[in-house]
């Protein structure tokens, strides 16, 4: 509870305070004292509100310190301002608001993109600076300085803690929703290791989708982002056997997803779309959504999702887009017109990456070229990034070889 | 007369761990210039800039004015273009100073870096 409630408690603290690092400190010590007195005197009716209270006179004590420390001026101005703010004003649009703002300032694009997802996955995940090093697998003390450099810069710069004004929305909702799907992207997909290895991040992915969309739920793409992540981790339970290799989604058992979550996601990407203002993450959603709602691979709308895929490409552009458009362009209209759009690629920029070659592997096999088949898949197994693809991709080569 | 800026390069504050003293000593040096600079009447101003750390470059795409403004994160690093100038903004936060530095006719023929500078009056 206190982990994920923190957020909310550290949003109104850098809104009191100005400053991510003394609100960071306040909200541990009231953390610290809530994890002291609860078990004895029980959780208070207002947990949020006691933590906010307890973390606001931590605060002050600590600027009041400053103050006669150091006789600094801005100090003794902050002091007054958070005095002022003795409305104790917790309510829901307040708070929403504070973390609206908590989490444009994380995603400011005056930070790098790995400076913004850790401060976004400490900030409002409450996860700690050890667990995000784990994560992007970076060594503990380089998080660390890459989080003080960030937090230090939207200090010493001045980067506003605010919603920026609706010109300025669809340029920072792009770098907010970016940010978002990347942790939904890692936890789902390890880039390391086994593929299952960061459901955690997932979990924190999804929650940070839903926190966008309940703050700004008349974006469509806050929307559609949140609908995409539900529908793919959907499929979280489905992906591996027994033996840790990867299960194609024709072959998983769709009794393992989770149809709830299919469902939701199905519902939400309806009213996003009738806001009528189409982008990315909503085609996307609607290709999950296709692909949760078939009751079996052969029954799945390949033309309509190959339809989406066209629109997808007009978005975004890139060999990604090209080659999940080409598989479903395969299951609906063949190997030959699916290789020939693959064969429109530039090799240079897909040598390697093992998801092309796997997909040209498996195209080849299909039109009978086993031997060109399995020069692919080797390519493939070279470029594989984590346990369970390799494996899954050297079973496919035996599965090919054996046909000949 | 003729006008000239002078343009200090040095090691990067975020990669050196200057002790108190040795920021006093470095400080004292560079009063003892401005004072007698001031006193020689060649002094037309001149500020100190944060760590490279807090830099923020924007960029227009095309070309021309009224592109895409593309903003990242860092200095600006580019042999083949050297630091031609430099306006001194006032502005109430980053989002207005880019705001600004996004018309200047460097960001599109080039690229405008821009630094917070210190504010002494509020000690460091």
């Amino acid at each position: 509870m206190i982990r994920h409630e923190g957020g909310r408690v550290l949003a109104t603290l850098v809104r009191l305070t100005g400053d991510i690092t003394l609100a960071e400190d306040a909200v541990q010590d009231a953390v610290i004292e809530a994890l002291r007195k609860w078990p004895i005197g029980g959780v208070p009716d207002k947990p949020v509100a006691w933590l906010t209270t307890v973390a606001r006179n931590r605060a002050l004590d600590v600027l009041r310190r400053e103050a006669k420390r150091t006789a600094k001026e801005t100090d003794a101005r902050l002091l007054d301002e958070v005095t002022l703010a003795t409305r104790e004003d917790t309510s829901d649009s307040m708070v929403r608001d504070d973390l609206l703002r908590l989490l444009f300032t994380c995603c400011h694009p005056a930070l790098s993109f790995e400076a913004q997802t850790a401060l976004a996955l400490r900030t409002l995940c409450g996860m700690s600076t050890g667990e995000i090093a784990t994560v992007f697998m970076v060594p503990e003390p380089t998080m660390g300085q890459r989080i003080s450099r960030a937090k230090k810069k939207i200090s010493s710069a001045h980067i506003p803690y605010r919603v920026p004004a609706d010109h300025e929305l669809p340029d920072r909702l792009r770098s907010v929703t970016a940010v978002i799907h990347a942790v939904v992207t890692a936890g789902h997909h390890s880039p390391e290791g086994s593929l299952d290895a960061r459901g955690d991040l997932a979990d924190e992915g999804v929650r940070l989708a839903r926190l966008l969309h309940d703050l700004m739920p008349d974006e469509p793409e806050c929307t559609g982002l949140l609908a995409l992540s539900l529908a793919t981790t959907a499929r979280r339970d489905a992906r591996l056997d027994r033996e840790g290799a990867m299960v194609l989604m024709a072959d998983q058992d769709r009794s393992r997803w989770h149809h709830d979550d299919i469902a939701e996601a199905a519902a939400m990407l309806d009213h996003a779309i009738h806001l009528r203002r189409p982008g990315p993450y909503q085609v996307q959603a609607a290709i999950a959504c296709l692909h949760g709602l078939a009751p079996t691979f052969a029954d799945t709308d390949w033309e309509q999702i190959a339809g989406l895929y066209v629109t997808l490409e007009r978005f975004t552009p890139t060999p990604v887009v090209r080659v999940n458009r080409v598989v479903a362009v395969a299951e609906a209209q063949g190997a030959d017109v699916a290789l020939a759009l693959l064969d429109q690629l530039d090799e240079a920029t897909v040598d390697r990456w093992h998801l092309y070659w796997s997909t040209r592997g498996e195209l080849l096999a299909r039109s009978g070229r086993t031997d060109d088949a399995a020069v692919a898949f080797g390519r493939a197994i070279d470029c594989s990034p984590n346990d369970s693809d390799r494996r899954f991709l050297v079973g496919r080569r035996h599965a090919i070889a054996d046909k000949r | 007369m003729p006008r000239y800026a002078a343009l200090i390069y040095g090691p990067d504050e975020t990669d050196t761990n200057t002790s108190p003293e040795e920021w006093a000593a470095v400080m004292a040096d560079y009063d003892d210039f401005s004072v007698r600079a001031a006193a020689a009447g060649v002094l037309g101003g001149g500020e100190a800039l944060q760590e490279t750390s807090t830099a923020t470059t924007v960029h227009v795409i095309g070309g021309a004015k009224g592109g895409e403004v593309v903003t990242t994160d860092g200095p600006f690093a580019e042999t083949k273009e050297v630091l031609g100038g430099f306006f001194l903004l006032d502005c109430a936060d980053l989002d207005e100073a880019l705001h600004w530095a996004a018309q200047i006719p460097g960001a599109w023929n080039g690229r405008v870096e821009v630094r917070p500078v210190i504010d002494f009056s509020q000690g460091q």
